[in-house]
């Protein structure tokens, strides 16, 4: 039956060691370990809206800290233990290495969790991922900026950038539409663009208000209202998904580089990582090509927006 | 790689050695379905005589051993006010005997995915680094056109494969374990008369196959065809049940969830194996559905494997074992689809006009 000059004992076929096949991973350039998350508390909770509040979150541990450097654009995923994992884009300026700036909307079970959670609560943050604005590229040209609603969450950190940079930038302006006035966010930074970084501010809103004396109609009215000249103008578009086609469909005409157009897509990733394949369209993976494409990009990608 | 011939009686004892001192797996029947054919899985086996080697196919894949449905990603312990997270990648060494060449490109495909880029798992590279595989050959099934995708003989991605050449296997050593494990036993070089044989087992498998499908070109067809009926008539039929998914050997799509223990002290990160047939794949927050038609999701399942994945990793996903088509409740099945796909385009060719002769 059993041969007994042949036992294969149990620890032959031993575990092999984790930490063995470490050098392995290694020796691939730039990989990255992000099963960990770096512990954050939160600092400060501000309510922008209803629906909307900016927590100010810092990585408790310095080392940490000062490791984590991000691009305007990137997007983290926030952790609130026990209740699960969102992607978020950060909203903070990026030579800002104390604190990160989130702006999020109760949308699901975590943001309720989070809404609910205090200041000094311990949340995990695994990240930066993805691609980001083209900054370098962009300096030396005028920079259209086109937010709609929560779209400006992901705008922020560029225009911090352009904010601490403006000298490298010509014509900067920010087209920014809400549902209503109430709406609106960081409007407290609005005199801040306007008057001391030159941005030229366009808002405008879908609905106004008795008190509300700007603009109402769709974010394409406020086109009207300033001047673009084409070939020297790169623009930046955030929005709901049916914005993406009538902005970029208006600039296309206008005759804006399709390359020089950079929209920033919505996906609900689950790993940030290019693995749970959640926020995949057509061959990309909005995770590590994205969130930041170029509209050429988009405008091959079927099911994009 | 070093070549060896061993009888199939020493085989068996081989084996049997292995299996009786590891914790191994092979394909077992389990069942019959209700058109009375048997049902193999990959099960626990204790002893050689539990095996079916001529078994004809399982009905899930073997990538369950590397991806399980449910696993644990990491783990919050609570306590005054606080937590800590803790990660673990340990896998316990496990034998799978009786892979097939498809099921063991299947694996080489997910090491593509997720062992290489920026971010690879260390989850996956555990369970692959622990796990003993033992592939052997086979004549395809009716319905099998892995020939198609070029998936029906492996180079790689395992430690042994055995091939029938008659009273012996023609064995394919492909790790240090393997030779080690395999030097208590009788086995000789092969001589010409076994190479020959070989060749003949090659040949006659790659002419055993009866479905074939034309995958040339298709990642540009599946482009051009992005708003053809043809998905609108399958997506019809498609219940959006996820069951491809599940049985496919590659398919390795997730979501992470979370959730508290019962005593509230610890949370785990699971992420659990998903399907992007089912309906809320591409929702986000809001509730807006990138996808939501059922032909939408199945046309995005063929896109990634057909297409996107060709983009990527210059090879297509899929390995041709045809599970997602015996598995189908509602009888889609890739042969179907692509065929379909393809006459729909030949139809179009009709009209376009010949290239002008040379006389």
């Amino acid at each position: 039956m059993h041969d007994q000059r042949f036992v294969i004992p149990p620890q032959e076929l031993n575990r092999e060691d984790f930490a063995s096949s470490v050098p392995e991973f290694n020796r691939r350039a730039e990989v990255m370990n992000t099963d960990m998350g770096y512990k954050c508390a939160i600092t400060n909770i501000v309510r922008l809206t209803e629906q909307e509040k900016l927590f100010q979150i810092r990585i408790i541990d310095p080392g940490e800290r000062a490791l984590f450097r991000f691009r305007p654009g990137q997007f983290l995923m926030l952790e609130l233990p026990g209740y699960g994992e969102v992607p978020i884009s950060i909203s903070s300026s990026s030579t800002n290495h104390e604190v990160l700036e989130l702006c999020i909307r109760k949308a699901g079970s975590v943001t309720s969790a989070l809404f609910n959670a205090g200041e000094g609560t311990r949340v995990a943050i695994r990240g930066p991922f993805g691609s980001s604005f083209p900054m370098d590229e962009m300096a030396g040209h005028n920079v259209l900026l086109i937010a709609g609603g929560l779209g400006i969450a992901p705008l922020r950190a560029p225009l911090f950038w352009i904010n601490e940079h403006r000298n490298r930038f010509l014509d900067v302006s920010l087209l920014y539409g809400a549902k209503d006035p109430s709406q609106l966010l960081f409007t407290w930074q609005f005199n801040e663009w306007d008057m001391i970084s030159h941005i030229g501010l366009h808002t405008i809103v879908e609905h106004g208000s008795d008190e509300w004396t700007g603009k109402t109609g769709m974010i394409t009215d406020l086109f009207n209202d300033i001047s673009i000249d084409p070939g020297t103008t790169y623009a930046i578009v955030c929005g709901p998904p049916v914005m993406f086609k009538f902005v970029c469909g208006y600039l296309d005409r206008l005759g804006i580089p399709m390359n020089r157009m950079f929209v920033s897509l919505e996906r609900r990733m689950h790993c940030g990582m290019g693995k749970c394949c959640r926020c995949m369209v057509g061959s990309t993976f909005t995770c590590i090509d994205g969130p930041v494409f170029d509209y050429w990009s988009v405008m091959n990608l079927k099911e994009a927006i | 790689m070093i070549y060896k011939i061993i009888s199939k009686n020493e085989f068996k004892r081989f084996i049997d050695a292995l299996v009786r001192s590891n914790s191994s797996f092979g394909p077992r029947l389990v069942d019959t379905d209700s058109r009375g054919e048997a049902v193999y899985q990959f099960q626990p086996v204790s002893s050689v005589d539990e095996i079916a080697f001529d078994y004809t196919r399982t009905t899930s894949s073997a990538k369950h051993f590397f991806l399980p449905f449910r696993e644990e990603l990491s783990r919050f312990h609570f306590h005054d006010g606080d937590w800590d997270q803790s990660v673990s990648y340990e896998a316990n060494p496990v034998v799978i005997i009786g892979l097939r060449a498809c099921d063991i490109s299947a694996l080489n495909i997910l090491d593509d995915v997720l062992l290489n880029g920026h971010f690879p798992s260390a989850y996956y590279l555990a369970k692959r680094k622990n796990t003993f595989v033992i592939g052997m050959d086979h004549l395809p099934l009716p319905d099998c056109f892995c020939k198609s995708m070029n998936h029906h003989t492996v180079p790689t991605g395992f430690n042994l494969f055995c091939s029938d050449i008659g009273d012996e296997y023609y064995l394919a050593i492909n790790s240090s374990k393997a030779f080690n494990f395999l030097r208590e036993f009788e086995t000789r070089d092969p001589q010409y008369d076994e190479n020959c044989r070989l060749a003949e087992r090659r040949k006659l498998i790659s002419s055993s196959f009866r479905t074939e499908i034309d995958v040339t070109g298709l990642p540009a067809i599946l482009d051009i065809e992005f708003d053809s009926p043809v998905w609108k008539k399958w997506g019809d039929k498609c219940l959006s049940c996820g069951t491809c998914a599940m049985v496919c050997p590659t398919c390795y799509c997730y979501s992470v969830e979370e959730s508290f223990a019962p005593d509230l002290n610890s949370s785990t990160r699971q992420k659990r194996l998903y399907s992007c047939n089912l309906v809320d794949f591409a929702a986000v927050a809001g509730g807006h559905n990138f996808r939501p038609k059922n032909g939408d999701r199945l046309k995005y399942r063929y896109y990634h494997q057909h297409r996107g994945f060709a983009e990527n990793a210059n090879q297509q996903i899929c390995v041709g074992c045809n599970r997602c088509g015996r598995a189908c409740l509602a009888g889609i099945n890739p042969k179907d689809v692509i065929n379909d796909l393809r006459q729909e385009k030949d139809t179009c060719m009709t009209s376009v006009s010949s290239s002008p002769r040379r006389s």
